[in-house]
């Protein structure tokens, strides 16, 4: 048995997930419509492949990955585009998506699939291309592209690879269906994921001890297999991706890091069902488990369904009473959201829809002034000071929000579960975040602005010597025998004179310093260029008057030059 | 912006329980001061807090805050009820309105209201008339286990009479607690005080009639220890830091010594003040290791006070003292956040350049 290590903080809530275990996942009949949203929150929202109109088979690649960090999508059945356009959906920011509809056809027609006898042919880059093919993102509710967290280079091997199997949050039964029913699979996707890192990493499953028919189902499908199972301590929200590490390693995710650079790869237990599904099946990720629970539904289970399926569908399928609904929640009990209708889709990221009944939780009785008892900062679980973050994001004191780690907060809200005021506290952590986020934001902006103000002065300074460098270097060429005397009497800095003496000595300039010249040529009338520019930015909003002042710049130049150029040709002629 | 249920489960305790709690822990605490001190005590009680409730409806109205609601947290009788049974029994009543209006107007309303007062209210009040009024709040009655036989403290209308204003105490009544006593022992040694002074010989092991009450308020403060109300660190250094100073200069009990440890725990406010003064979580430390801390400076502070100071027992300056205080702990007394390796909480990061 692998030792465990104790994570701060913590829960007991209800579990409440009997209700939705006793029958097995159910594959519910196909929506007459899908709204697959081009966003699935996990990196850059994609680019629509398909037109209105367009025919697409099931498994067909309908948005395409727009950016560097994304994971493409896929039409979950086949039928008919019939818009892309902005629709609600079911996301925390409550911002409506871009989203493709299809009209389905219900034939299920299959693009070609492409499976993989023997994955361990493959190269690992070739695997890791296919996950990306495949558009998987982190299903344990982060919706993270798979492909980037699997990349390999720029970190350290992978020693040890977690398979977050824990599920602690209430009500969601999502994973533990998915490893009671498919345990041979899961395996056999941790399997892939291993081959890809050289099969050297140390391999966990780490699930709650609360989990006995899942547990089995693991034992038996991992027998002969190298992986471990260890059992954690239930416990809320021992799923977080840090407490989860250190649970099973004892290493503590340094702030502001991710996984890979300690070593470690940790990945939600459905994502690598996934994976399995995509590598050797060869099937997009085009359905994800959902818990469909809470009180108000008839029978409580868990569906597999499409991406794209308006929850109102699934809501319907689990004969949801209406007039004893609350209201409806897009994950657990603890960390899950309001959501603000049921026309909004199943995406990537939803685990679990929450229907409960009205009499299931008690309405949240107006916020008492926190009286700074201190529970919540025993439950929280990155031992933070909550209460002193709320005195904080109250008064928007964003340095102080800052030294109060305010962005190791993982918004688990076993805070507010505690809170004898019951303060939202995670409302507020949310918000202290977008706008210490801003002022980020704004106070980067000013540092880059007033970097790039030295820079130019810097480099006008630089200008300014260069110029009179060369003037003396032409003074010296022109009259060679009074150079090591003339200058010295005009020129003003040390450093110019001792520089145009040693080209006065050297008076076949070498070819190294001839292209040093040529280089510091051609950047000083790039800068000009740029200068020039510039004015003529700042002029064309300027008054009739600078414009005047500068013309008359302009004509003094071009005199200068003209004088110049008939120096010039004296020159050549004599 | 949709509102995300912020933990739509929830633990069930509220604050306004919590406050059932601590008004009723405070029972084992009261009687006993009532079967030892009389009708005073609860006079006391009632007289602060009819004008604690008075002086909070007012203060939220002008406010403009919604007044049922906040007065339904019972804050304002808690801080009343403290102030009560810390007040000596059958003081004018004109003084319980100005400790009691002190305690709520000025060191909690002025402030902010519930969660936002500095100091405990009810201390502030206690302290402002012990300052203002001397001799008053030093009257202590004699504790019922002294008086002789047939003699018993003022019956309710006497005792509402004297409150009123009419009459003096009957100088029989008052007496010296067993703090004032080895307070001006003058030399003797803490073997010749027990023998000579009854409050400490006809008592059981600390002073006849306190350690009683001070018992009631150990059990009460258990209690709420048991419901989880608030953690042991604060209370349970408090009084270990006060045994540990007693101890060193216990001095074998010479005429240089300032009495037991034992003597110190069951004397004057300490169990008061260790469960229900110390651990009001507004004007405390909040964090674990801050907890300790201030419960450990509480404890020294009482008895550096009780022993060398002006006043024989001083919790209320203890606490006050250590409620300024209690932030600057916060402050450096902060977990280490979860990934961190050496930042805490609230202090900023070292620069690098």
């Amino acid at each position: 048995m692998s030792r465990i290590w104790e994570t701060p903080g913590g829960i007991h809530p209800p579990a409440n997930k009997r209700q939705s275990l006793s029958l097995p996942i159910d594959y519910p009949e196909l929506p007459e419509r899908l709204v697959v949203p081009l966003d699935q929150y996990g990196g850059r929202p994609c680019r629509a492949c398909v037109e209105v109109g367009q025919q697409v088979l099931k498994g067909e690649l309908i948005g395409v990955v727009d950016g560097p960090l994304g994971a493409a999508v896929h039409a979950p059945s086949s039928g008919t585009v019939t818009a892309i356009e902005p629709r609600p959906a079911g996301h925390l920011s409550g911002r409506p998506a871009r989203c493709i509809e299809i009209a389905i056809d219900g034939l299920e027609r299959w693009t070609s699939r492409q499976r993989v006898a023997d994955y361990c042919q493959m190269s690992a880059p070739q695997l890791v291309d296919r996950i990306a093919q495949s558009g998987i993102a982190g299903l344990g509710g982060g919706g993270f592209p798979t492909a980037t967290k699997l990349t390999t280079s720029g970190h350290p091997p992978i020693a040890t690879l977690i398979v977050n199997a824990t599920e602690c949050e209430p009500y969601v039964t999502a994973d533990e269906s998915l490893m009671r029913e498919r345990a041979d699979e899961i395996i056999q996707g941790i399997d892939i994921l291993a081959h890809i890192h050289g099969n050297r990493a140390r391999m966990v499953i780490g699930i709650e001890q609360s989990k006995p028919e899942a547990l089995a189902a693991l034992r038996t499908a991992c027998a002969k297999s190298a992986v471990e199972i260890v059992e954690i301590p239930r416990k809320y929200p021992s799923g977080g991706e840090r407490q989860l590490i250190y649970a099973l390693t004892g290493k503590q995710l340094p702030s502001g890091e991710i996984p890979a650079n300690i070593g470690v790869l940790c990945i939600n237990v459905a994502t690598v069902y996934a994976i399995k599904r995509a590598v050797i099946d060869g099937e997009p990720l085009i359905s994800r488990v959902v818990t469909v629970t809470g009180g108000a539904c008839a029978t409580q289970r868990n569906y597999q369904a499409l991406i794209g399926t308006p929850i109102k569908h699934l809501l319907r399928h689990s004969g949801v009473n209406n007039n004893r609904l609350n209201q409806l929640i897009m994950g657990g009990s603890i960390s899950g959201f309001k959501l603000p209708s049921d026309e909004v889709p199943v995406v990537k990221t939803s685990y679990c829809i929450l229907a409960p009944d009205i009499d299931e939780f008690a309405p949240a009785p107006p916020e008492r002034a926190c009286i700074r008892c201190g529970r919540c900062a025993e439950v929280c679980p990155a031992s933070l000071l909550p209460q002193q973050l709320l005195w904080h994001a109250k008064a928007a004191n964003h340095q102080q929000l800052e030294e109060h780690n305010l962005f190791d907060c993982i918004e688990c809200g076993a805070c507010s579960y505690v809170c004898p005021s019951h303060i939202p506290l995670v409302d507020y952590y949310r918000a202290g975040k977008v706008h210490l986020d801003a002022a980020r934001q704004v106070k980067s902006n000013a540092a880059q602005a007033r970097q790039r103000f030295e820079f130019h002065q810097l480099r006008l300074a630089r200008l300014e010597r260069e110029q009179s460098l060369r003037r003396a270097a032409r003074r010296s060429a022109a009259v060679p025998s009074n150079a090591p005397r003339a200058p010295v009497a005009r020129l003003s800095s040390a450093d110019i004179i001792a520089d145009a003496q040693n080209r006065a000595a050297s008076k076949q300039p070498t070819v190294e310093q001839t292209l040093d010249k040529l280089q510091r040529n051609i950047s000083m009338l790039q800068n000009r260029l740029e200068l020039a520019e510039q004015r003529l930015v700042a002029a064309s909003d300027d008054t009739l008057n600078k414009q005047n002042s500068l013309r008359a710049a302009v004509e003094g130049a071009r005199q200068k030059l003209q004088r110049a150029e008939q120096r010039l040709t004296e020159q050549a002629h004599g | 912006m949709m509102s995300p249920a912020s933990s739509l489960a929830h633990s069930g305790q509220s604050t306004d329980n919590i406050m059932h709690w601590v008004l009723l822990a405070t029972l084992p605490g009261g009687l006993a001061l009532t079967w030892q001190f009389g009708w005073g005590v609860p006079l006391n009680v009632l007289l602060c807090s009819l004008c604690a409730l008075a002086c909070e409806a007012m203060a939220l109205r002008l406010r403009g805050r919604p007044v049922g609601f906040h007065l339904r947290d019972c804050s304002a009788l808690v801080t009343a009820v403290f102030l009560g049974l810390a007040l000596p029994p059958l003081v004018p009543w004109w003084l319980v309105a100005i400790a009691c209006s002190c305690s709520i107007i000025i060191a909690k309303q002025l402030y902010g209201g519930l969660g936002n007062n500095p100091c405990n209210p009810a201390m502030v009040g206690y302290a402002t008339v012990l300052l203002c009024f001397p001799e008053e709040m030093s009257r202590w009655l004699t504790p019922q286990a002294l008086l002789p036989e047939d003699l018993y403290q003022p019956g309710l209308w006497q005792s509402i009479h004297l409150v009123i204003g009419g009459g003096d105490l009957i100088d029989g009544i008052t007496g010296a607690t067993p703090l004032e006593v080895l307070k001006h022992k003058t030399g003797l040694m803490i073997e010749q005080v027990y023998a000579s002074e009854p409050v400490f010989y006809r008592a059981s092991w600390a002073g006849a009639g306190w350690e009683w009450v001070n018992l009631g308020f150990l059990a009460g403060g258990l209690l709420l220890l048991r419901k989880g109300i608030f953690s042991w660190h604060a209370p349970l250094m408090m009084l270990v830091s006060l045994s540990l100073m007693a101890l060193f200069y216990w001095d074998a009990g010479s005429s240089a010594s300032h009495g037991s440890p034992l003597f110190h725990l069951f004397s004057g406010a300490s169990m008061m003040g260790a469960f229900f003064i110390l651990t009001d979580p507004v004007s405390s430390a909040t964090s674990i290791r801050g907890k300790l801390i201030y419960g450990a400076m509480i404890g020294v502070l009482v008895f550096t006070i009780r022993s060398w100071g002006d006043y024989p027992d001083a919790l209320a300056f203890a606490i006050l003292l250590a409620n300024f205080a209690a932030p600057t702990i916060d402050r450096y007394a902060a977990p280490r956040a979860f990934g961190h390796s050496a930042q805490r909480n609230g202090v900023p990061p070292k620069e690098d350049q």
